[in-house]
């Protein structure tokens, strides 16, 4: 920290001017507003770079046909702020009320101006740092043993205007457009550009390459004019409904699967575009045909010269000639700005459009370097909702517990609890916590036992990719064992090409939960915190190592996990199971009893009545719980006559008539070893 | 079953070796005499033989003595000898002589000719042996022709001994042979009446009888109550054998209704050992006449089906229905008793009467329970709530709350209403969270015990809808109850979950702690609980700490002891001039304690010393604890904190005041107090019999004093019951127990709170369905398919070749498809939990 102000406002390095702040965000987009609110709130030293007048600079343009896809919605029937966030898909994170996006927009997809206007006011009232028009071209280290992180980032701007942090979060989003190169890929028009006027499209014939949301958007735009829309693509469609996937083809846009399907002259096709070439007629027209027809040819030697796959195939699918190509392929990080010796190196696979990181958001190449929003998606890609902002506003205040921790000896909040008070909390929070429930199977809750398991730590929201590091990384000990409470899909239920819709799908009883198919609460207990092999060697499609137990709570239709016995008595009885002890409440009358019966008294009891703080209970609970046969009434007792309990009594077979139950006696609260 | 029957078998073989061990045989069966005079020289006296006489060779009669030969052993049981006498050839004699005696066989009673038979009468041993038992028991077996014959022998017997009429078609019969050999043996008990009259029997019976087949009716004539009335009779439903006769007859003599007084399972009557089913009707005190009457008329009509019982369940502990009033014993072992609910007793004679139904029930039981078995090792009652806060609590869930008084805060007016109230109290809770809708219920019982109260604000913050409200409150448990004092500062409540105890802390909240008393009449008052007027009501004990002006540190201290006693104790203090005259009534110089019993009938004055904060509250919650106090349920944990053994008087009721008396002489005696000396009043709290019925297994009397070791060791002692309580026999006695010279009647249980039930295994379940989750990552990681980039059809096929696996496993551990075998009851049962969204 000394180090900080000693290097902050101005320093000399080499002759350059560097303006140095110990954070610097690139973009002021959701995820860069979204870390600097949290700087701001924890009074960091920070700045956020921002290239456009304004933040948001890619909701500006971005969707081109202005309907965002993040759902807005305005009632859910509760109250619970946080809660309500679970179906919020658009607001940031902050304290001020006003900052929620259903202030701001009716509609269940808010058109893109209203995001940009969020934005704007989100940096404005909460006075966040950003220095707009400033376009970071350069970033490149400079070794210093006193560093944070054994270097600082230099960062140079479009002005060669020099800064220079301790750590850099780059938020700068994915706006680099893909493309493919292939003779005759100049015709094709790009989505940043293409008309969206659908009165340019009338009677023509259109060839759209891509099948992603954009893809489909723009064929949704046009349906209505065009001759007929074509759409290409190496992937098969894969819808959001059936994957669980944000990030897949959202039902919103999927007419002209519609129309594809109810035979109306749209149509989907498969195809590598690598292997695909375009010509242009005389008449203007484009037609597909392949590049090994082109191979040794000069494509410049005019159409008639060229062969066309219809000239051997003459149903060959593609054979009609395109007015118009557009291509609609999204886009991918910006990679050219940083210098080699950062190692920002593109993922593998289908995340190269991502700069690797590791699950704690951090560089591969750099460290102290936080990858933040959608360009941090590699770690969920295709799984959960972190390149989204409904996704990424949680893992980025975690990367800012992090920091928090690492640079300034914060440790992650926690709140401390005594055991009594385990099952409630877990159950509050599979309930309302909505980091959880959007960033399921990637953001945990972490529950860290005490000695003895008398009590407890919560810690909310830790990314589980780097549980093994939990220590370091909060700087809370885990010594006593470990719960883990994450959301979880069933393993089989979703998937491109799986019936979601099965008859069946659902589990309803308890004992089955570990079946459930829809998103449901899972937790898994650690005698210890899994290392960091184990961490290494689990198998893909689990998101943690193998647990020494796991509980599902089963899946609900209302994503309501309160029903007492359904919900709430399994999952106390894994915790009683995984703790050893007997997590029950008693009124005080049985407290009583057991103080004089027992040396050791259950932990409902130690903390609560012996506390003075003992549960009476009104008289009708207590007649419930006689009738219940776990609690014994005494009241009309005559002691002289030593008969059983119950004997007096009807209400024991009344209960067993009216629900089945079988009729427990009072021996099994005072004495367990019985069972 | 075959157990059963080897029982009655073996003691019918008993019954009959006891006949037969009459006469003493030989071991031969057949004897042979050389000649007739050796033969009639040799007869007993009594002794019945029958002879043979036969010529020295005659082949003619070969098969004959064949059958006579086996028939020897049989009726050597009946004390019968049969014997062949040769015939010389130069005999002529009475027997040897004739030719015509030759083909017939003599029954001697000594040497007296009782009966000829022709031989052609003796076909097989059946004939032989009924035909010489019929002559033999002649006045015992009446041989009858008409139905007027019959009701003559009745008549005769009404009263005094029972009738046994038996129809054979034809004499020589295996029946009629079975007949004579009962009446052989009950002949001297029940009146033996024969006939071949198929007349007869169709004239007594009221539907057509067969009467090719043998018939046996019992006539009830010694239990007839009414002269006039014909005898009841039973017949003998199975076929006519000496075994089912025996079976029937013993039957027939067993009591009509057996009154049981202990558990049934215990239970066996003649009934149950011959393999027959026990009825028991369930009785009560109040209507055990009527229940009689039912039982005798069952019996009646169950009468050699099955015995009937009347069982009372004032006398028997019965751990079933209170509705039920049938059980239904059945002789294999190890069944457990039925119990029923039947309307009427037909349903009780069918229930019997079709034994298939019975078996089927007994198999449909078996397959139940056999299924419930299975069920148990499967959810082994993990299911049902064993949470008695959380049971009552969603029992209790329709009754709609009385929470009219209590105000509903929201993050909206959460600020707004606080600050308008002079003294708001909030409860903060989660909807959901069973405790906190326990002390809700407490909460709505406090809003109406303060009904207007002026100046006190009942509300609730429910932490499920707000809860940023509640996170920025601080709470972070639930419930918690606050009293905001004007918006501002706020105390949280640490006390018991009551409604008494919530209300009092809200009311001595009201006031100031410490109220600062202003003049002397108002000091004066405060002891004596009148002042201020709007505790009045409360019989709180105060406490008034009094200060010379100069003692400001002490008076400092006191007043921040008051912060963190607010709404517990009710605390006073007194500065003025005058302090000294005030402290000095109860010999204390100031800065001193005042405390103020039982409305100012007892002040104590106690000097202060120490001026730190924490050791005068300390020292404030000591003081306040009684010397000798009745111990409830909300008050024993103030006294479970000072850690020491508790000499405990249970009492029945109020103590007698010689007790008291003798308790507090021995409480007081001891300035530093080892123990805590307490008594508990069984109706006040009557949780105590709970705890005498742990330590006791039989009633000890009250009252009773025990000496409970509850921090070390846990052994309780009782005190002499003989010994009167006072202080010296109690002084004596717990002397005697230090030295260790007494021997703990009990002892508190050592054992640790565990889980009660097991939880459901996922982790194994998932590990039995997904190899891949084993312990041994690496090496199934082998035999995954490598994860492509280009995946997607690689998972398509994958998804292909989960799905049968999916399928089995979910058989496996009969998920989903459950639901196929699932019985009536059992849907019954679960339809609580709903068995599926989709379903819906």
């Amino acid at each position: 920290l000394g180090l900080a102000l000693y290097t902050s406002s101005l320093c000399m390095v080499s002759g350059a001017t560097f303006l140095y702040h110990d954070y610097c965000i690139i973009g002021a987009g959701p995820a860069g507003l979204q870390a600097a609110y949290f700087l701001q709130q924890a009074g960091r030293d920070y700045i956020v770079f921002e290239r456009s007048h304004a933040p948001g600079s890619f909701f500006a343009l971005y969707p081109r046909h202005r309907k965002l896809i993040s759902i807005n919605k305005q009632y859910t029937g509760k109250s619970n702020s946080e809660f309500n966030l679970r179906h919020d898909w658009n607001s940031l994170l902050s304290h001020d009320r006003r900052l929620l996006f259903r202030r701001y927009s009716r509609d269940f997809f808010p058109n893109a101006d209203t995001m940009v206007r969020y934005l704007e006011d989100f940096a404005s009232l909460l006075k966040l740092q950003v220095q707009y028009n400033t376009a970071i071209i350069h970033v490149t280290l400079e070794k210093n043993e006193q560093a944070w992180n054994g270097h600082y980032f230099l960062l140079t701007d479009q002005d060669r205007k020099n800064y220079k942090c301790s750590s850099l979060l780059v938020a700068a989003g994915t706006w680099v457009p893909n493309v493919v190169n292939f003779p005759g890929s100049e015709y094709v028009e790009g989505y940043e550009t293409v008309s969206i006027n659908p009165d340019d499209f009338t009677g023509q014939t259109v060839l759209i390459l891509g099948r992603g949301n954009s893809a489909f958007e723009t064929a949704e735009n046009i349906l209505g004019v065009t001759s007929f829309i074509h759409m290409v693509s190496r992937s098969r469609v894969r819808l959001s409904w059936a994957t669980h996937y944000v990030g897949d083809l959202r039902a919103i846009n999927n007419g002209l699967l519609d129309t594809y399907q109810l035979k109306s002259l749209d149509g989907l096709l498969e195809g590598d575009l690598e292997d695909l070439a375009i010509v242009k007629d005389k008449k203007g027209k484009l037609h597909i045909t392949l590049r090994f027809y082109l191979e040794n040819r000069n494509i410049s030697a005019g159409i008639d010269s060229i062969t066309l796959p219809q000239d051997e195939l003459d149903n060959f699918a593609t054979r009609a000639p395109y007015d118009r190509v557009i291509r609609c392929l999204g886009w991918k990080f910006d990679f050219s700005i940083y210098n080699r010796s950062l190692q920002m190196m593109p993922g593998k696979g289908n995340i190269k459009k991502y700069p690797q990181i590791k699950p704690s958001y951090e560089s591969r190449g750099t460290r102290g370097l936080f990858v933040l929003g959608t360009a941090s998606h590699s770690v969920d890609f295709r799984k959960s909702a972190g390149g989204f902002i409904h996704g990424f506003r949680y893992t980025t205040r975690a990367v800012h517990r992090l920091l928090e921790n690492r640079h300034h000896g914060v440790p992650w909040p926690s709140t401390v609890y005594p055991i009594t008070q385990l099952t409630n909390s877990i159950i509050k929070r599979v309930n309302e916590a909505s980091g959880l429930y959007q960033m399921f199977s990637v953001l945990a809750d972490i529950i860290l036992l005490r000695e003895n398991a008398t009590a407890f730590e919560y810690l909310e929201e830790y990314p589980i990719g780097v549980l093994a590091e939990l220590e370091m990384q909060t700087g809370r000990k885990a010594h006593n064992g470990l719960f883990v409470i994450i959301m979880e899909y069933g393993k089989n239920f979703s998937g491109a090409d799986k019936d979601v819709f099965y008859y069946n799908r659902a589990v309803g009883e308890a004992q089955h939960a570990w079946q459930s198919n829809f998103l449901h609460p899972v937790i898994y207990y650690y005698k210890r915190l899994p290392t960091e092999r184990e961490m290494r060697l689990h198998h893909p499609d689990w998101p943690l190592p193998r647990p020494d137990a796991i509980h599902h709570i089963v899946e609900d239709f209302l994503t309501d996990w309160t029903a007492p016995n359904a919900h709430i008595l399994p999952l106390r009885r894994f915790l009683e199971n995984c703790l050893s002890t007997d997590l029950r409440n008693f009124f005080a009358e049985s407290c009583f009893l057991f103080a004089f019966t027992h040396q050791k008294l259950p932990p409902s009891c130690l903390q609560g009545y012996m506390r003075m703080q003992g549960l009476v209970g009104s008289q009708e609970l207590q007649h419930h719980a006689v009738q219940a046969g776990l609690l014994q009434d005494y009241t009309h007792t005559d002691f002289s006559d030593d008969r059983p309990p119950y004997g007096h009594d009807g209400s024991q077979e009344q209960l067993m008539r009216d629900h089945g139950i079988p009729v427990r006696p009072l021996q099994h609260l005072v004495n367990t070893k019985d069972e | 079953m075959s157990a059963q029957k080897d029982r009655w078998v073996s003691s019918l073989v008993f019954l009959l070796f006891c006949a037969s061990s009459i006469p003493k045989c030989g071991s031969a069966s057949l004897q042979l005499e050389p000649s007739p005079q050796h033969y009639f020289s040799g007869l007993e006296a009594g002794k019945a033989s029958l002879a043979f006489f036969t010529p020295s060779v005659s082949p003619g009669a070969q098969p004959f003595l064949e059958q006579v030969e086996s028939s020897a052993e049989a009726l050597q049981d009946y004390g019968v000898s049969v014997v062949k006498v040769n015939c010389p050839k130069e005999d002529a004699s009475k027997y040897c002589g004739k030719e015509n005696a030759l083909r017939k066989a003599f029954l001697f009673r000594g040497n007296r000719l009782i009966r000829e038979f022709p031989t052609d009468a003796l076909f097989d041993v059946n004939s032989i042996v009924a035909n010489v038992l019929f002559a033999l028991l002649f006045n015992e077996v009446k041989y009858i022709e008409t139905l007027a014959d019959l009701e003559n022998i009745e008549n005769a017997l009404k009263g005094k001994s029972n009738v046994v009429f038996a129809y054979v078609p034809a004499t020589g019969t295996a029946e009629h042979r079975a007949v004579m050999e009962a009446a052989f043996v009950y002949g001297t008990i029940h009146q033996f009446v024969l006939t071949t009259e198929a007349a007869l029997l169709k004239a007594i019976s009221h539907d057509d009888p067969d009467v090719s087949s043998a018939w046996l009716l019992f006539c009830h004539c010694q239990r007839a109550p009414d002269p006039a009335q014909p005898c009841r009779r039973t017949a003998l439903a199975q076929p006519l054998t000496l075994l089912n006769i025996h079976r029937h007859l013993k039957l027939m003599g067993a009591p009509l209704v057996t009154e049981v007084a202990e558990d049934p399972e215990k239970i066996s009557t003649v009934h149950l050992q011959l393999g027959l089913p026990l009825v028991f009707i369930l009785s009560q005190k109040e209507t055990q006449e009527a229940d009689r009457r039912t039982a005798e008329f069952v019996a009646w009509q169950l009468l050699g089906k099955a015995g009937v019982a009347l069982l009372s369940r004032d006398l028997v502990e019965l751990n079933v229905l209170q509705r039920s009033n049938v059980a239904l014993k059945t002789p294999d072992e190890g069944m457990p008793i039925q119990y029923l609910v039947l309307e009427d007793t037909d349903e009780v004679i069918t229930l019997v009467e079709d034994k298939n139904k019975v078996k089927q029930i007994q198999k449909d039981e078996q397959e139940e329970e056999e299924e419930e078995d299975e069920d148990e090792k499967e959810n082994n009652n993990q299911d049902i709530q064993d949470d008695q806060v959380v049971e009552a609590v969603s029992r209790d869930k329709k009754r709609e709350l009385p929470l009219e008084q209590i105000l509903v805060l929201t993050e909206e007016n959460f600020h707004s209403s606080l600050s308008k109230a002079a003294q708001a109290v909030v409860l903060f809770y989660a909807s959901w969270e069973a405790v906190s809708l326990a002390v809700l219920r407490s909460y709505s019982e406090v809003g109406a015990l303060l009904k207007g109260t002026p100046g006190v604000l009942l509300s609730r913050v429910n932490c499920w809808d707000w809860p940023g409200l509640c996170s920025q409150e601080n709470v972070t448990q639930f419930p918690t109850m606050r009293i905001y004092k004007e918006g501002q500062q706020s105390v949280t409540y640490g006390g018991m979950w009551g409604t008494e105890e919530m209300s009092s802390f809200i009311l001595l909240s009201q006031v100031p702690c410490p109220l600062k008393l202003a003049t002397m009449d108002e000091a004066e008052g405060y002891l004596r609980g009148e002042f201020p007027p709007e505790l009045s009501s409360h019989h709180h004990p105060s406490l008034l700490g009094v200060f010379s002006t100069a003692t400001s540190k002490a008076r400092e201290a006191f007043e921040e002891a008051g912060n963190i006693l607010s709404g517990h104790v009710r605390m006073g203090m007194y500065f003025e001039d005058d302090a000294l005259v005030l402290s000095q009534k109860y010999s204390v110089s100031p800065p001193a304690l005042l405390l103020s019993r039982s409305g100012g009938r007892s002040v104590e004055g106690i000097a202060l010393s120490n001026h730190s904060v924490q050791d005068m509250v300390q020292m404030i919650r000591y003081e306040l604890l009684d010397i000798f106090p009745e111990i409830t349920v909300p008050n024993l944990p103030q006294y479970l904190q000072l850690g020491k053994p508790f000499l405990i008087l249970f009492s029945a009721g109020d103590i007698s005041e010689m007790e008291s008396k003798e308790m507090l002489k021995l409480a007081k005696g001891r300035p530093q107090q080892a123990f805590v000396a307490c008594w508990l009043n069984l109706k006040k709290t009557p949780v105590g019999h709970g705890i005498l019925r742990t330590h006791f297994s039989t009633t000890p009397s009250l009252p009773l004093l025990l000496w409970v070791n509850l921090h070390a060791g846990g052994q309780v002692f009782k005190f002499p019951s003989e010994q009167s309580i006072t202080e010296m026999n109690i002084l004596s006695w717990l002397e005697k127990l230090q030295a260790g010279l007494e021997i703990p009647s009990s002892t508190l249980s050592e054992e640790d709170w565990k889980p009660p039930l097991p939880a459901y295994d996922f982790l194994q379940m998932m590990e039995s369905s997904m190899p891949e989750l084993s312990p041994h990552p690496g090496d199934t990681r082998a035999q995954q398919p490598p994860q492509s980039p280009a995946g997607d059809t690689a998972r398509g096929d994958t998804a292909t070749q989960e799905e049968p696996s999916q399928e089995s496993t979910a058989e496996e551990f009969g998920s989903p498809g459950r639901n196929l075998r699932g019985t009536a009851p059992r849907l019954a049962a679960r339809d609580k939990q709903g068995k599926r969204h989709s379903e819906l």
